[in-house]
C-alpha cells in the first residue's frame, strides 16, 4: 500500500487530502496529514477583528471534524523534510516516510525581517495581532494613521486596501475622520498590482480623502521617532501604523533544496509539481509561482494536485478536466459602507472590476459564513 | 543586450498578480550589492513600470531584450 503524506492543515492541505481520500480506494493508499494546529483556521475573518465586526472564535473549527475519517491526523511542528529519502521529521523526533507528498504549509508573516517592525507596527494577519489592533483602534482619538504593505510577497493581496476602506468607514462612524490624516502606501507605482483594479481603487481612495504614497518599499520602522522609511528614500510620520509584514514560507522549507532562500517551494505553475520531484506537489501560498497568495488559489489548485497525484499512483494519465491549473483567482474586496467588489482572473485574462455594491458584499459574507461547510470538505 | 550576465532570473511571463515588477523589487531586495537581476515579463506595462521603479529606487537599469513571449529586463543593485 502506498503512503500519501500531506503537510499543512489549512485550506489547501485539508481540501486536497479530502479529495484524494474520495478518489482512492482504501486498499490503494493510506493518507496522513500533518498539521501544526488542531484547529483549521479561516484567515479572512481576521480582517474584521480590528473593527469588532466578527468574532475570533468564528475563524476556526477542529481540523479533525473537517477531515475524511480515513485520513490520519498527526499534530506537530515539522522540523525537516528530506525529499531524497522521502522522510519528514517532527519536533518531537517522530519520523514519517512517504511515497507521495503534498506540501501545503502556507505563508507566514515575518515582521522580524524589517528593523523596528515588531516594536512599532500593528498588523492583522494573526489572531493575536488582529486582537491587539482592535484595542489600538478602540483607543485611537485622532492623528496620523499609515496603512501599507511592508514586504513582498504577502498573503491576500487585497487585504491592505480592504483594511483602508474599512478603517476610513470606522473613523467616520466614530466622528474621528476629520481629526485623522489617513495614508496608504504601496510598493508599486500604483495602489494595487493589477492596473485595471488599481485605477478603480485609487479613485475610491481619493474620494475618501486618503493620501497615497506609491513606490514605497518599507526599509525600517523607527518606533522611537514614530517614522517609517522606504528603500526609495521616503520618510512618513505616524501615530498608528498598520503594515502588512513581509512573509516567508514555513521555517523547515527555508534553506531546503526544494525551496528558494525565503522558503517558497519551486513549483511548476501548471502541473503544480515540485521541480525535480515526480512524487511531490506544492500548492497555495507555499509555492514560488508569481501569483496571488490567496485562499482561492489553493482552492482551485486542489483538484489538479489530487488528480495528478492519483494518476501518478495509478500510473494513468490525469483527466483533462483537472490536468492543469490555469491560474484562476477569485478575490472579494471590502470597500466599506456595506459594499464590496471582486476580482476574478487567470493566467490569460486580466480581471474586470465590477462597481462596488451591496450584493457582492452579501455574497462575500455568505461565503465566509458557509466556508467551513463548503470548502475544506470539497463540496464546491 | 545579449551577453549580460545575470545573478538571478525570475520568469514572470503570464502573470498579472503579484506581477513582474513585484518580482523585480523582491529580487533586488534579497540580492547583494553589484548583483544583476533579470525579470522576464509578458506584460507590456512592465517595460514602463520596471525602469520607473529602478530610477525611483536609485538602482541601475541595464536595458531590455525581446525574448519568446515577452521581454527580459535587467537591473543592477548599486545601493
Amino acid at each position: 500500500m502506498k503512503r500519501i503524506l500531506v503537510l499543512g492543515g489549512g485550506i489547501g492541505g485539508t481540501l486536497v487530502a479530502n479529495l484524494i481520500a474520495r478518489k482512492l480506494k482504501k486498499e490503494e493508499a493510506e493518507i496522513t496529514l500533518i498539521s501544526a494546529s488542531q484547529r483549521h483556521i479561516y484567515q479572512p475573518v481576521w480582517l474584521y477583528i480590528p473593527f469588532s465586526m466578527d468574532d475570533i472564535r468564528s475563524a476556526s473549527k477542529p481540523l479533525k471534524n473537517l477531515l475524511n475519517k480515513r485520513i490520519k491526523l498527526v499534530l506537530g511542528n515539522i522540523t525537516q523534510l528530506d525529499a531524497g529519502i522521502q522522510k519528514v521529521t517532527l519536533e518531537d523526533g517522530q519520523q514519517i516516510d512517504y511515497d507521495f507528498l503534498v506540501v501545503a504549509t502556507g505563508s507566514h508573516p515575518s515582521p522580524e525581517d524589517v528593523p523596528g517592525f515588531k516594536e512599532g507596527a500593528h498588523f492583522f494577519y494573526t489572531e493575536d495581532s488582529a486582537s491587539r489592533l482592535r484595542v489600538a483602534l478602540e483607543e485611537f482619538r485622532g492623528g496620523k494613521i499609515v496603512v501599507g504593505v511592508g514586504g513582498l510577497p504577502h498573503k491576500c493581496p487585497v487585504a491592505p486596501l480592504e483594511f483602508t476602506f474599512l478603517v476610513e468607514h470606522f473613523l467616520n462612524k466614530r466622528k474621528l475622520r476629520d481629526k485623522t490624516e489617513l495614508t496608504y502606501t504601496y510598493p508599486l507605482n500604483r495602489v494595487f498590482t493589477i492596473e485595471s483594479a488599481a485605477g478603480y481603487a485609487q479613485t475610491l481612495l481619493e474620494q475618501r480623502n486618503v493620501q497615497i504614497e506609491t513606490f514605497f518599499n518599507l526599509e525600517e520602522v523607527d518606533p522611537e521617532n514614530k517614522v517609517i522609511r522606504s528603500m526609495e528614500g521616503t520618510e512618513l510620520p505616524y501615530d498608528l501604523l498598520v503594515m502588512i509584514p513581509p512573509h516567508r514560507g514555513a521555517k523547515f522549507l527555508q534553506g531546503n533544496p526544494i525551496a528558494d532562500e525565503q522558503g517558497w517551494v519551486k513549483t511548476n505553475r501548471n502541473t503544480l509539481q515540485v521541480t525535480g520531484f515526480d512524487n511531490i506537489w506544492a500548492m497555495g501560498d507555499t509555492t514560488d509561482i508569481p501569483i496571488s497568495k490567496a485562499g482561492s488559489v489553493t482552492h482551485f489548485e486542489a483538484p489538479v494536485v489530487a488528480e495528478r497525484l492519483v494518476a501518478t499512483l495509478r500510473k494513468t494519465t490525469p483527466h483533462k478536466k483537472h490536468a492543469e491549473y490555469g491560474g484562476k483567482v477569485l478575490c472579494f474586496i471590502e470597500t466599506g459602507y456595506g459594499t464590496a467588489t471582486k476580482l476574478e482572473f487567470d493566467y490569460q485574462n486580466p480581471p474586470k472590476t465590477p462597481k462596488p455594491n451591496r450584493m457582492i458584499r452579501l455574497e462575500k459574507i455568505l461565503f465566509n459564513k458557509a466556508y467551513f461547510f463548503l470548502v475544506p470538505t470539497g463540496r464546491i | 543586450m545579449q551577453g549580460i550576465t545575470f545573478t538571478k532570473e525570475v520568469d514572470a511571463r503570464g502573470t498579472f498578480c503579484p506581477g513582474p515588477l513585484m518580482e523585480m523589487i523582491r529580487a533586488v531586495k534579497s540580492c547583494s550589492l553589484g548583483d544583476v537581476v533579470a525579470v522576464i515579463s509578458s506584460d507590456e506595462g512592465s517595460r514602463k513600470d520596471i525602469p520607473a521603479w529602478i530610477e525611483k529606487a536609485k538602482q541601475e537599469f541595464l536595458g531590455e531584450e525581446a525574448v519568446t513571449g515577452g521581454y527580459r529586463l535587467y537591473c543592477r543593485k548599486i545601493k
